[in-house]
């Protein structure tokens, strides 16, 4: 092809230069948090002297073991209920078809587009009545429920993929129904299980609304709830603040360079199905 | 737990939305006041009409400029540069948005890389701190919205990209079609499913936008870069108008389905 060429070169300048915009900002927070706690840094512009001592400072104050803590506590209240939860109802919706199976999917779908803002009002008294303001149920036991309208559809996706010959086969060798689940479909969906595993986890960890209006005390919070809260106590001390962020940032980026390819195929099937 | 915590509460931003209640004391039935009020106060209002304009960089901006990066890059899509730019073009959406929200409010500040930038290429004049002012805040939230979107919208166009049948471009070419005629006949039509989803995450994005505008500007300056998902959660928290914090909830539910239901509507009538 004659016009193949430039059009090649063209698209690797364009891919490169998204690159430079995506990846610049990172390179802008690091520099900074180099520089002298209490400066006022410009852009881009490596210190004189690195001030490597800015991360262990912002990781004090922030308190980040206890952080880590909190959120692994409230991942590991969120994500393996909700994963259940939804792989059930995807079940019950993809294969099952009880009656009326149409409508509570419909009821699901619609639920997708709900904006956390339109029910934090509720919650904020709901959890007041049941005494779980300022604990970490605060947050776990809503956005169980909050991800399900993602789970089911996701997990709805895949089982109305699996044949339903697989079941009857079953049924015919004498499998009740919990055992038609658990031996036969739950194995067979473990991929799918998976990259929804990997993104309620980052939602989980990077969700913000709900941490900062149902728990007051950071350490009880997420870690981008906990980020708001280090913002507001440190915001003048900018190189004390990049360091902090690139600390309470860098978590998600371990996870997702570990499971990037895992992570990246789930995020793009995730809005597709969305 | 989806009925106790999604549906139960959505009846109760219904039902609080026609009371007047300061959260503690008795309340008192109100009928639609509280939605006249929306209507009526200019800050809400206001919060409402931003929420629009930030559609304009949370969505048209990544779409438009992703449908750009994602056509020029096809031809290159399975080089080694590819797939190093799948990594790093999804970093925005991986962190955290209040990440996203205080890296760019430094960037953004007067000192910041933006103005260094501006100041080096000679556009010296220009350089001013984008969120605190007053023409320019709302256009630089929706540059933080439209960072952490874009790598995302290309992705996916990208991805929808390669599912075109190649002999069908080739063709094309064979019939002497330039790359724009190229791109508007053959990889536009192709991507109806995949524009349609970037459209309605991004303009969800936008609509229920709350993170970064509440860490980078918190509104300000003045009630320039209000949105309604900050109204809801001022006027509930801090001012504990809960009826008036509901009806503008419930606008905004009302506001995301009026908004993505033709979108899906439009999609699905395409494909039959």
């Amino acid at each position: 092809m004659t016009t193949g060429r430039g059009e090649a070169i063209l698209g690797r300048a364009l891919l490169l230069l998204l690159m430079a915009t995506t990846i610049l900002p990172f390179v802008s927070l690091f520099v900074t948090a180099l520089h002298e706690s209490g400066t006022y840094p410009t852009g881009i512009e490596w210190p004189a002297d690195p001030h490597w001592g800015n991360f262990r400072a912002a990781f004090d104050a922030a308190k980040l073991g206890s952080l880590l803590y909190s959120t692994v506590l409230i991942v590991l209240g969120v994500v393996p209920a909700a994963l259940l939860f939804g792989t059930m109802a995807g079940f019950a919706l993809g294969q099952l078809r009880m009656r009326g199976h149409r409508l509570v999917f419909l009821v699901f779908l619609l639920g997708l587009t709900l904006p956390f803002e339109g029910i934090v009002i509720p919650l904020y008294y709901q959890m007041r009545d049941l005494g779980l303001l300022n604990t970490r149920w605060a947050i776990v036991l809503p956005l169980i429920g909050l991800f399900m309208p993602f789970s089911v559809v996701w997990m709805r996706a895949h089982f109305v993929n699996t044949p339903a010959e697989v079941s009857e086969a079953a049924r015919v060798d004498g499998a009740n129904l919990w055992q038609l689940f658990w031996r036969i479909h739950v194995p067979m969906a473990r991929p799918a299980v998976a990259s929804l595993a990997i993104l309620l986890f980052l939602w989980t960890w990077n969700q913000f609304l709900l941490a900062i209006v149902l728990v007051d005390d950071p350490t009880k919070r997420t870690m981008a709830g906990a980020l708001g809260a280090f913002q507001g106590q440190w915001g003048t001390d900018i190189p004390l603040l990049c360091a902090g962020s690139l600390l309470i940032l860098a978590p998600t980026l371990l996870v997702f360079f570990a499971f990037q390819r895992q992570f990246v195929a789930a995020l793009l099937a995730g809005a597709v199905k969305a | 737990m989806y009925g106790v915590f999604v549906l139960r509460p959505i009846a109760l931003t219904v039902q609080y939305s026609f009371y007047d209640w300061d959260g503690v004391g008795p309340s008192t039935w109100v009928g639609l006041d509280n939605y006249r009020r929306i209507l009526t106060d200019p800050d809400l209002r206001d919060s409402i009409v931003h929420a629009f304009e930030l559609i304009v960089f949370f969505s048209a901006v990544p779409v438009l400029l992703g449908l750009f990066a994602a056509a020029t890059i096809r031809r290159i899509v399975t080089s080694r540069l590819a797939v190093t730019a799948r990594t790093v073009l999804f970093l925005p959406q991986v962190i955290p948005l209040v990440a996203a929200g205080i890296m760019w409010s430094w960037l953004l500040s007067s000192t910041g890389l933006v103005n260094q930038f501006l100041s080096a290429v000679g556009l010296g004049g220009l350089t001013r701190p984008w969120l605190g002012d007053f023409a320019t805040a709302l256009p630089a939230v929706g540059l933080i919205g439209a960072w952490v979107l874009l790598g995302l919208c290309t992705l996916l166009l990208l991805a929808g990209m390669s599912k075109i049948d190649p002999t069908l471009f080739e063709a094309a070419r064979l019939d002497g079609a330039g790359p724009v005629r190229e791109f508007l006949s053959i990889t536009l039509p192709s991507l109806r499913q995949e524009i349609a989803v970037c459209v309605t995450v991004t303009v969800i994005a936008a609509l229920s936008s709350f993170d970064i505008v509440y860490i980078s500007t918190q509104g300000g300056p003045g009630n320039a870069t209000t949105v309604p998902g900050l109204q809801v959660y001022y006027l509930a928290f801090a001012e504990r108008r809960i009826g008036t914090a509901c009806a503008l909830a419930m606008a905004l539910m009302v506001l995301v389905l009026a908004a993505v239901l033709p979108i899906q509507w439009l999609n699905r009538k395409g494909e039959e």
